[in-house]
C-alpha cells in the first residue's frame, strides 16, 4: 500500500488512506492503525469515498418513494429515520470493519495450515460486526427474530459492505442466501436447528452446487444421496468452487447441497436439496461430531481472495449424513428461488465496485495535477488538475453511469423483491414478479460486464499508478472480474433472457417490464423531450426485434434463434441503462430536498444526457444488425476455428 | 445511580471541512451530521456502568437545534434509557451549555455527568470543567480508565507526562479520552427499540438560562496549506536559510 515516501511530488490517492492521513508515518500492517490525533476514533481510517450517502437517500426517497413502501402492512411502525440510522450503522461497520482490511485480505490470501484455513483475524471480526448489530436477521419475520425491514433497506445497507470489502461481506451473504432457503423451504425442525444459529452468525452458511465437471451444466451433478433407516440420507460426492466451505469463523458450517438421491431420474429433474453440516448436530442442537465433510484443496484466485474458495469431499469414509429439504427432486427449483436473488446481489456488488472505483479515481483526478488545456502553449503555465481535461471527464461519465445506474436499478429490484412477497394486493405482487424475471439476468450479466469496463476506466484514469499494487484500483477490478463469471455466467443470463423470460407467459413479463419504461417516458416528456423519444423508440424497435427472434425460434428451432443472445442481451441493458438514468433525471429535476444540492441535480441530469448520448445508440444499432441476421451467421461457426 | 450524559451533534469526522466564502464559520449545509465521537464514548462508558449493575438509568441530553433529537437516539440506541433536548442555536457557547446542564443536573439529580473531554467542531475543552466548577462538584478529566468504589471513583487521566491516577468523590462530572474504550455500534434491534424511548423537549428560557453571546468570531479561515520541501547544497546554505528565511535562529 501507499505507505511509502514517494519522491514524486503529488500525493497519491487510495480508497484506504485519503489525502490527510498519507502524511502521517504509519506502523506496518498488522499493528492497530490507531493514529495519535483527535479526530481518530477507534483506530479507523478517515474515508468518506464509500457510496455517497446523499445518493442513498435520493434512491430511497425520490426514484423509489419509499414512503409508499411503508404503508405496507409488514412494515407498519416502521419509519425513515429508522432507516436511516441503520444505513449509518452500515456505514460505519463497512468504514471500520470490512474497508480496513481491503488490501491486506487480497495480499494475505487464505492458507491451509495444518489442515485448517487461516484467513486474517480481520475477516472474522468484520462478519462478527455484521452479525452483532443484527443485519443478517433483519428482513426475517419479527417471530424469528428479526426486525421485518424491507429488503430494499436491507440492500441499500449491504451496498456499503460491497463497496467497502466484497469479499469479506460475501461470508454473511452466503450466510443469509442460505438462511433465506431453509426459511422459504424447510421443515419446522429444522428452522428451529438451524436458522437462529445462522442469523447470529454462530453457524455460517455456503452453496453446495458446482462439481468439478459440472459447472454451469448443474444437470450433469453425480453427488449421490442414499436414504438411511432414520430418514436422513447419506452424501457421497465432490463439490467444486464452493466459497466459504470451509473456516473456522464460527462454530459450524451449513452446506446447502444439490444431489441426486439413488434411483432418481437423469437431469436437473432429479435434484434435490440438502442440508448437511460440517460437525452433526446433538441433542441439544449444537456441534458435535464432525459429519465426514473433507476440505480436499483450495482454489486459489485473481480476485475476491479473501472470501476462501474450496474443494470439498462429502462422505469419503461413508460418514456423512444430510438432511432433505422439501420434497425430492425438487432441488434446482428451490435452489432457483435463492439464485435469482443472488443475482441481483452479484450485479448489485459489481456496480457497487464500480462505485468504489469511480470515487477512487475522481478523488484522483480532482487532486492529480497533469498536463494543460489543448491549445495551452505555454510550458510554464500550470498544470491543470486530470478532471480538467475532456476524456477524462467521458471516463468519469462512464464509471457514474455504471456506479449510480446499477444502485438505482438493483435498489429498484429489491423493492420489487418486497412488493412481490408483501404487496397487499394480489395484482401487484405478480406484476412485481413479472418485472424481476425480465430485469434479474440484465441486471446480473449486463450490469456485471459494464461495471468491469467501469473499473477499467477507473485505472486509465491512474495511468501508471493506476497498474499497480500501490492503488486500489487494480484490485477492485480482480475483485470484480468474479461477477460476470459466477451465479451463471453471463452468457447463460443472455440465454435465460432470450429462450425464457421474454416469452413468459406469452410475453405478459415483456409487457410489465415495458409498462414500467411507459410510466417514466410519460413522466419525461415535458422537461426531457429528446430522450422521451430516443428511449420511446429504442423500446419499440427492439419489442420488434424480440418478434422477429422469437418467429426465428418458431421457424428454425431454438440454437439458431439464441445464438446471437448475447448481441440481444447487450441492446436490451443498453435501453435499461436509458431508462434507469431517464427515471433518476426526472426524479433529480423534481427534487426539493436538502440534500440534493446543485451539482447533485446536475450530475443526474448531465449523466443521464451523456448515457442517451453515447450509450443507448449501440442499442439501436445491435437492432439493426440482429434484424437482418441470417440464420447461423451469428458468430463463426466451429470449423472455422 | 443516575448518570447524565451530554451529546453533541457536531460535523461527522469523516467529512472535509470546509470554510464558508465568508470566513463566518465552516459549510455545514447539506453536510453529513453526527454524534462527537468522544460523547459516544462517554455514552459507551455509562452503558458498561449500567451493564455492570452501577448505573441505574442513563439520561442523555443534547443542547442543540431539532435534529439533535437524532444524536439523541443515537444515544438511545447505544443503550441510554430517555433523551432530553434543549432547543438552542447550533453555536451556544461552553458556559451557556454548563448553566443549562447545570439547571438539568439540579433537577434529575445525578451522580455522576459523563461527557466528552472536547467537541471535534470548536475543540473548546470547557463545558465539563465548567460544569464541575458550577456545581461545586469534583471533576476528573482525559479519562483513559474508570474504577468505580464505594462513593467515589479511581481515574486514570492523561496527563502530558504520561497517566495520572485520582481518586474523586461523587458526585463528580468526568470527562473521557479516546483510550476509554470502543464505542459499540448501535444495533439494528436496538435502532427499533430506541423510538419508544422518551425524548422531553425543552428550551433555554425553561431552564431559566440565556445563553448570550461571549465571544465574538472576527474569521473562520483554513489552516495553510503545506509546502513541498527542498533539498539544500551545503550546511552554509542550510543556515542561511533557517537564518533569513525561516527567521528561526
Amino acid at each position: 500500500m501507499a505507505n511509502r515516501v514517494r519522491a514524486s511530488t503529488f500525493r497519491p490517492v487510495n480508497i484506504f488512506y485519503p489525502l490527510p492521513l498519507q502524511l502521517v508515518p504509519r506502523p506496518p500492517s498488522g499493528h492497530d492503525p490507531l493514529p495519535i490525533g483527535m479526530t481518530a476514533k477507534r483506530g479507523k481510517q478517515m474515508n468518506d469515498r464509500l457510496i455517497d450517502p446523499a445518493d442513498i437517500a435520493f434512491q430511497l426517497d425520490e426514484v423509489l418513494d419509499i414512503d409508499s413502501l411503508m404503508l405496507f402492512p409488514r412494515f407498519a411502525g416502521q419509519d425513515r429515520a429508522d432507516y436511516d440510522a441503520i444505513l449509518g450503522t452500515a456505514r460505519t461497520i463497512a468504514t471500520e470493519k470490512f474497508l480496513n482490511h481491503y488490501a491486506k485480505s487480497d495480499r494475505e490470501e487464505p492458507q491451509l495450515r495444518d489442515g485448517s484455513v487461516v484467513l486474517p483475524p480481520e475477516i472474522a471480526e468484520g462478519v462478527k460486526a455484521f452479525h452483532d448489530a443484527g443485519f443478517a436477521g433483519a428482513h426475517h419475520d419479527e417471530e424469528l427474530g428479526g426486525l421485518q425491514l424491507p429488503w430494499t433497506v436491507v440492500q441499500a445497507a449491504f451496498a456499503y459492505f460491497q463497496a467497502a470489502n466484497i469479499a469479506t461481506a460475501a461470508y454473511p451473504f452466503l450466510t443469509i442466501a442460505a438462511a433465506n432457503l431453509i426459511e422459504a423451504h424447510g421443515s419446522k425442525a429444522q428452522k428451529e436447528r438451524y436458522l437462529g444459529r445462522m442469523i447470529s452468525g454462530d453457524f455460517f452458511g455456503t452453496m453446495a452446487l458446482s462439481e468439478p465437471h459440472a459447472g454451469s451444466s448443474l444437470s450433469d451433478i453425480r453427488t449421490t444421496a442414499r436414504p438411511r433407516e432414520d430418514g436422513t440420507y447419506a452424501i457421497k460426492g465432490g463439490k467444486m468452487w464452493t466459497s466459504g466451505g470451509e473456516h473456522e469463523m464460527g462454530r459450524n458450517i451449513v452446506h446447502m447441497l444439490l444431489a441426486r438421491i439413488e434411483g432418481a431420474p437423469a437431469g436437473i429433474k432429479g435434484l434435490s436439496l440438502f442440508i448437511v453440516p460440517r460437525y452433526r448436530l446433538d441433542a441439544d442442537g449444537n456441534p458435535g461430531e464432525p459429519n465426514d465433510v473433507a476440505l480436499a484443496g483450495l482454489n486459489h484466485k485473481m480476485g475476491y481472495r479473501g472470501t476462501v474458495n474450496t474443494v470439498m469431499n462429502f462422505g469419503d469414509n461413508d460418514g456423512c449424513i444430510g438432511e432433505l429439504v422439501g420434497e425430492p427432486n425438487k432441488g434446482l427449483s428451490y435452489m432457483f428461488h435463492m439464485m435469482n436473488e443472488a443475482r441481483i446481489g452479484v450485479g448489485m456488488g459489481a456496480g457497487m465496485l464500480a462505485y468504489a472505483g469511480y470515487r477512487e479515481s475522481l478523488a484522483y483526478a480532482r487532486e492529480r495535477q497533469q498536463g494543460r488545456p489543448p491549445g495551452e502553449k505555454d510550458p510554464a503555465a500550470p498544470q491543470i488538475p486530470l478532471i480538467g481535461h475532456a476524456d477524462v471527464r467521458r471516463m468519469l461519465a462512464i464509471q457514474k453511469a455504471v456506479a449510480e445506474g446499477t444502485l438505482a436499478l438493483g435498489l429498484l429490484c429489491a423493492r420489487w423483491v418486497d412488493e412481490r412477497q408483501w404487496a397487499p394486493e394480489k395484482s401487484a405482487r405478480n406484476e412485481a414478479h413479472l418485472k424481476l424475471e425480465i430485469v434479474t439476468p440484465v441486471l446480473k450479466s449486463w450490469f456485471s460486464d459494464a461495471a468491469l469496463r467501469a473499473n477499467e476506466a477507473a485505472i486509465q484514469i491512474l495511468g501508471g499508478y493506476g497498474y499497480t499494487r500501490d492503488f486500489a484500483v487494480e484490485q477492485i477490478y480482480r475483485d470484480n472480474r468474479l461477477n460476470p463469471i459466477h451465479e451463471g455466467a453471463n452468457a447463460i443470463q443472455a440465454l435465460d433472457l432470450l429462450g425464457r423470460k421474454v416469452a413468459l407467459q406469452d410475453g405478459a413479463a415483456l409487457k410489465a417490464f415495458g409498462w414500467e419504461i411507459s410510466k417514466t417516458l410519460s413522466e419525461s416528456r415535458k422537461d426531457f423531450p429528446d430522450e422521451y423519444h430516443a428511449l420511446g423508440q429504442a423500446w419499440t424497435r427492439l419489442s420488434a426485434v424480440t418478434e422477429t427472434l422469437l418467429q426465428r425460434q418458431a421457424d428454425h428451432g431454438a440454437a439458431a434463434s439464441l445464438a446471437p443472445a448475447q448481441s440481444y442481451i447487450d441492446a436490451f441493458g443498453n435501453i435499461v441503462m436509458a431508462w434507469i438514468w431517464l427515471k433518476q433525471a426526472v426524479a433529480a429535476s423534481k427534487a426539493g430536498r436538502a440534500y440534493i444540492g446543485e451539482t447533485f441535480r446536475k450530475g443526474k441530469i448531465e449523466t443521464c444526457r451523456f448515457v442517451f448520448r453515447w450509450e443507448l445508440p449501440k442499442a439501436v444499432l445491435a437492432c439493426a444488425q440482429l434484424e437482418t441476421l441470417g440464420d447461423g451467421e451469428a458468430y463463426p461457426a466451429e470449423d472455422a476455428f | 445511580m443516575k448518570v447524565l450524559v451530554p451529546v453533541k451533534r457536531v460535523v461527522d469526522y469523516n467529512v472535509k471541512i470546509r470554510v464558508k466564502p465568508d470566513q463566518t464559520g465552516v459549510e455545514t449545509a447539506n453536510v453529513k451530521m453526527s454524534m462527537n465521537p468522544f460523547d459516544e464514548i462517554a455514552v459507551e462508558q455509562a452503558v458498561r456502568l449500567k451493564e455492570a449493575g452501577t448505573a441505574t438509568e442513563i439520561v442523555a441530553v443534547s443542547i442543540g437545534p431539532t435534529q439533535s433529537q437524532e444524536t439523541i437516539r443515537t444515544a438511545l440506541a447505544m443503550g441510554a434509557d430517555r433523551g432530553i433536548l434543549v432547543e438552542a442555536d447550533a453555536d451556544v457557547e461552553p458556559l451557556a451549555i454548563a448553566k443549562m446542564l447545570k439547571a438539568i443536573v439540579e433537577k434529575e439529580g445525578p451522580e455522576l455527568v459523563l461527557l466528552g473531554k472536547q467537541a471535534i467542531d470548536d475543540d473548546s475543552n470547557q463545558t465539563g470543567q465548567m460544569l464541575a466548577a458550577l456545581m461545586g462538584w469534583p471533576q476528573a478529566t482525559f479519562a483513559s480508565k474508570v474504577e468505580m468504589k464505594d462513593g467515589s471513583m479511581d481515574v486514570t487521566r492523561e496527563v502530558d507526562g504520561g497517566l495520572e491516577t485520582i481518586n474523586v468523590k461523587l458526585p463528580a462530572a468526568l470527562t473521557v479520552d479516546l483510550r476509554l474504550n470502543e464505542p459499540r455500534y448501535a444495533s439494528l434491534p436496538n435502532i427499533m427499540k430506541a423510538k419508544k424511548k422518551p425524548i422531553d423537549t425543552m428550551s433555554p428560557a425553561d431552564l431559566g438560562v440565556e445563553p448570550a453571546k461571549r465571544l465574538e468570531v472576527l474569521k473562520v479561515v483554513e489552516p495553510e496549506k503545506r509546502q513541498g520541501g527542498a533539498k539544500v547544497e551545503s550546511v552554509a546554505e542550510l543556515v542561511d536559510k533557517l537564518k533569513n528565511e525561516a527567521k528561526v535562529i
